[in-house]
């Protein structure tokens, strides 16, 4: 069996998911009478082999923060298979799942929500040393002290509060609670939205830093296309539940094909006032993911010269149209 | 060590809570004590005709009552009850609380469901009329049919305070970031529920001491709580009731020593309140 | 698509004439100081900071968080709540008046008439109980003597002439079901209920998505450009300043540590620190580099550092910056800095004080 995983594990991908659907019913009325589904995940592939680095850009409401969720096994999955190094998550027992959970971790967006308030950053780290087994009493501690001095905290940080720290020092705080179980993925869920300009380059330089010393794969989700054009060399645009596009980050930032993409790389303001682009304003809101569109899902505010009856009756599929660079476009 | 220390810091800043603590525990150590507190036996008649209803004085410092008891005497005895009732009814009140609170919010949305409609329903019962009614049936009901009684009837709030607040620690991203570390049930509700539950449970069972002392003093004065001639704050103020005019100092003892002995675990609680938040600032 | 300046009841004036006096500032900030009193000490969270804005202009006022820009934007409004205090001897002149002098009634008739915010949350700003039409009606009533239905009337066509469609049905809706966009529309037409001239912009499109962001963006130029209003845009976004403003302030630790033109500002930053989160920032149309991050925190404002308050983690940092706070010194056309970098470039002459900056020498 190890043979085995060890003999394939240089061409299989570390992380493998396939048609994740991820649909929640919520109460709403007055009474919460009324029910509807949300489909906030609505079959979505990708793959993140070893060392790599999967950028997953989109706005609020696109089903990002849901989708790591997933991936993570936090949230039960509709349908879909999440493979974590060949194994299915979802068909792990309960003892199994937690020694699994092990390799795969996450770094919030909101420091201070993800730490507990009532416990030192040192108990926080080392939490998942003791759950883990991985370490007791004395080697637990300097465990600890070792892994708060790698992401940049001074030792005695491990007697503090959450808040009794900034913003990038607790998100510091967060990445080494999640090393602290030598995880091979690390999810990092909006990691530096919540931290200033000078401070975010700082944790960015920081997970640069610790993936090449630890051989890291990161899951790397941001509303912000200049951080993931930063850190991640491929990357997947996500709107309404679906990927669509996904490529090589210099193809798809240099000449993107997606309409959605065009727009949403139009609309970053660049800090550069000698650099002016054409802006392609997108009418109205996203629609709301209870209710997603016929056909696909970007039609009622696509500016598509092209757009025709195809394109609001049939939902278009991920087309490869360059070696790794696909898109679900009837008209790219 | 150094958390205790500044929940000590942010209590003491409150004031009028460290010295209802002080009193709560003067009333406390009193109650425990009180054979040698007590300057008299609080049942000896040691003359019914001479020595009843005597004004305060150096020998009875708050009077005597209608069958010459030391009033002092009886208000000392009459705290084992009203601590001892509130204490107990309250820890087991709180208890069950907690434990239905808990199970309803991690079990499944059905048990839930059932647990909290349930609560829903025993809410709506009229608590003081239940307890009336099983103890006018049960007559001289020893004390802890008392205590289970008003336990049984009071921990409806509590649950529901307690499964709002799993509820909400279970969508937070640090119980979020413990599963993902693979923190197993019981990991989760001893490292991360129980230290922000423990805060609400504990000012929430202080603040129901108070009110349960303040039942049971009407149970007693009803004459169904606790008997006499031994002595509770309730039973007292009944029995001085109609010599409000003539001698006062019986009915108004006993009904300033539980209007002060409430007001001090109301603002004890208070103060519990602000120690426990480590964001509280004042 | 309607005016609303023609509700505003201010007569149109084209951009440049928007001030009382021609060539004089429409807003003149001089030696504002903020504190705050806390357990933890006095907050100097604005401290000394000189800015002005010309009638139909837009400036730009960006810094991190903690920097104190948002404390200015409400010190100009005279909006800062207790324990805040705004020092005496600062200065907020708004078309030739002194703010800060006003009675409470008159600064009330200022307030979201010719002086307008946009505020950060379009969330938190809108009254959850009242319809959106409601609210900008009972702004344009207590500046404007109208009745409740002329003021209705104004309110949809304000709604109209910020995009919103069907903007008869919206006005009778609530905050809650509306979009994120739509929110902060709303806010945008209450600050243009009354014709302001100058709109000051707190974070406005922070809490937006990226497309949603640059909708609500080139409405405000639209708008700006129709109105000939003056535009505040305070922000942490570089990028939004290089593309929206003509000038800009930045600001670090409560003061303001350079002034420039927004061109070249970008060209050239003086400050170590405007160099320092220029560098910092990741850019969309250039492939990964490694960041050059600014060491260090922002201080807290309780214990702003001595000296020139950003050489704890300034990499050109010697003795003069530990010790002695550096004024705003001339740093080109139009431009300074707060930095003794300038003062060594330009020679022993520059070194004395400007008298602009010599309050900040302290």
């Amino acid at each position: 069996m190890d043979g085995e995983r060890s003999a394939v594990s240089g061409t299989r991908p570390l992380l493998e998911v396939a048609d994740l659907v991820v649909h929640f019913t919520r109460r709403t009325g007055l009474f919460g009478t009324r029910r509807e589904t949300v489909q906030a995940v609505n079959g979505v592939s990708f793959a993140i082999g070893r060392r790599e680095t999967l950028g997953l850009v989109g706005e609020s409401g696109c089903g990002k923060t849901t989708l790591a969720r997933a991936v993570l096994h936090l949230v039960e999955r509709t349908s879909g298979t999440v493979r974590f190094d060949g194994a299915d998550l979802a068909a792990l027992r309960p003892a199994e799942l937690r020694r699994a959970r092990r390799r795969l971790q996450i770094v919030f967006q909101d420091p201070y929500a993800s730490l507990n308030p009532r416990m030192t950053i040192g108990r926080a780290v080392r939490e998942g040393l003791e759950v883990h087994r991985l370490a007791r009493g004395a080697e637990a501690d300097r465990r600890v002290r070792a892994l708060l001095e790698e992401v940049g905290l001074p030792a005695d940080a491990a007697d503090a509060y959450p808040h009794e720290f900034s913003g990038g020092q607790r998100q510091r705080a967060g990445i080494a609670r999640a090393l602290a179980v030598e995880p091979e993925l690390l999810v990092c869920d909006e990691p530096v939205s919540a931290l200033d300009v000078s401070v975010q380059a700082q944790v960015l330089n920081l997970l640069a830093d610790l993936q090449v010393r630890r051989g890291l794969s990161y899951l790397f989700i941001s509303h912000d296309l200049a951080v993931v054009r930063h850190v991640a060399p491929r990357v997947a645009v996500m709107y309404l539940g679906r990927i669509v596009e996904e490529g090589p980050a210099d193809a798809l930032y240099a000449a993107p094909r997606h309409p959605y993409t065009q727009a949403l790389l139009s609309a970053v303001p660049v800090p550069d006032p000698t650099t002016r682009r054409a802006r392609i304003v997108l009418p109205g809101d996203p629609p709301s993911p209870v209710h997603p569109p016929a056909g696909c899902p970007f039609h009622p505010r696509c500016p598509h010269p092209a757009k025709d009856q195809t394109c609001l009756t049939v939902r278009p599929e991920l087309t490869q149209l360059a070696p790794g660079h696909r898109v679900a476009c009837h008209k790219a | 060590m150094r958390a205790l220390r500044r929940g000590w810091l942010r209590f003491r800043a409150h004031r009028a809570a460290v010295a209802a603590g002080l009193l709560v525990a003067v009333l406390a150590i009193a109650a425990a004590f009180a054979p040698l507190v007590a300057p008299a036996d609080p049942l000896a008649q040691p003359d019914p005709v001479a020595l009843q209803n005597q004004p305060p004085s150096a020998a009875h410092l708050l009077g005597t009552d209608r069958f010459s008891r030391d009033v002092l005497s009886r208000i000392v005895y009459g705290a084992r009850v009203s601590l001892g009732v509130g204490a107990a009814a309250a820890l087991l009140a709180v208890t069950v609380g907690a434990l239905v609170g808990l199970a309803a919010g991690l079990a499944s949305p059905a048990v839930d469901q059932l647990l909290m409609r349930s609560v829903d329903v025993a809410l709506a019962l009229p608590r003081v009329f239940l307890i009336l009614l099983v103890l006018a049936l049960w007559e001289n009901a020893p004390p802890w049919v008392v205590v289970l009684l008003i336990a049984l009837t009071g921990w409806f709030q509590t649950s529901r305070v307690v499964r709002a607040l799993v509820l909400r620690l279970r969508e937070s991203e640090f119980v979020q970031a413990a599963r993902a570390l693979g923190s197993g049930r019981p990991g989760l509700v001893r490292r991360h529920l129980l230290p922000h539950l423990a805060p609400t449970i504990i000012v929430s069972a202080t603040l129901d001491v108070g009110n349960i002392i303040l039942l049971e003093s009407g149970l007693s004065y009803l004459g169904l709580g606790i008997r006499p001639p031994a002595p509770s704050w309730g039973n007292m103020i009944q029995d001085g009731k109609d010599q409000l005019f003539s001698a006062p100092w019986v009915a108004a003892a006993p009904g300033l020593a539980l209007l002060v002995t409430v007001v001090a675990f109301n603002l004890f609680g208070d103060g519990l309140q602000a120690a426990f938040d480590p964001r509280d600032r004042r | 698509m309607s005016d609303p300046r023609a509700p505003g009841g201010a007569p149109p004036s084209a951009a440049g004439e928007a001030g009382p006096l021609p060539g004089a500032p429409l807003l003149e900030i001089a030696d504002l100081r903020v504190a705050f009193a806390s357990e933890g000490g006095v907050a100097r969270a604005v401290d000394g900071v000189d800015l002005a804005v010309h009638g139909g202009e837009t400036v730009g006022l960006v810094g991190e968080s903690g920097c104190g820009k948002s404390v200015t934007a409400l010190a100009i409004l005279r909006l800062v709540e207790h324990p805040g205090l705004i020092a005496h001897g600062s200065r907020v002149r708004f078309e030739g008046r002194d703010l800060l002098a006003l009675a409470e009634r008159d600064i009330r008739a200022v307030r979201g008439n010719h002086l307008a915010l946009i505020p950060q949350e379009p969330a938190a700003a809108l009254n959850p109980v009242l319809t959106v039409g409601s609210q900008i009606a009972e702004v344009i009533r207590a500046h404007q003597h109208v009745t409740r239905a002329v003021a209705a009337w104004r309110a949809v066509e304000l709604l109209t002439s910020v995009g919103i469609p069907d903007a008869e049905k919206r006005a009778g809706q609530y905050a809650h079901q509306l979009s994120g966009g739509m929110r902060q529309r709303v806010l945008i037409a209450i600050a243009l209920a009354c014709g302001p001239h100058l709109l000051i912009a707190d974070e406005p499109t922070t809490a937006l998505d990226v497309t949603i962001q640059a909708e609500i963006l080139e409405l405000l130029d639209g708008l700006q450009r129709r109105l000939g209003m003056a535009v505040l845009l305070i922000t942490h976004n570089l990028a939004l300043v290089a593309e929206r403003t003509r000038r800009v302030y930045v600001m670090y630790a409560g003061q303001i540590v350079e002034e420039a033109p927004t061109g070249a500002l970008f060209a050239a930053p003086a400050h170590p620190y405007t160099q320092g989160l220029m560098a910092a920032v990741p850019r969309a149309d250039r492939p990964a580099e490694r960041l050059a991050a600014i060491p260090g925190q922002v201080p807290p404002a309780t214990a702003w550092p001595s000296g020139c308050r950003f050489h704890p983690r300034c990499p050109f940092a010697w003795e003069k910056c530990r010790e002695e706070m550096p004024p705003l010194l001339p740093a080109g056309e139009g431009r300074s800095a707060r930095c003794w970098l300038l003062a060594e470039r330009q020679g022993p002459d520059a070194k004395t004080p400007s008298p602009q900056g010599a309050s900040g020498g302290r």
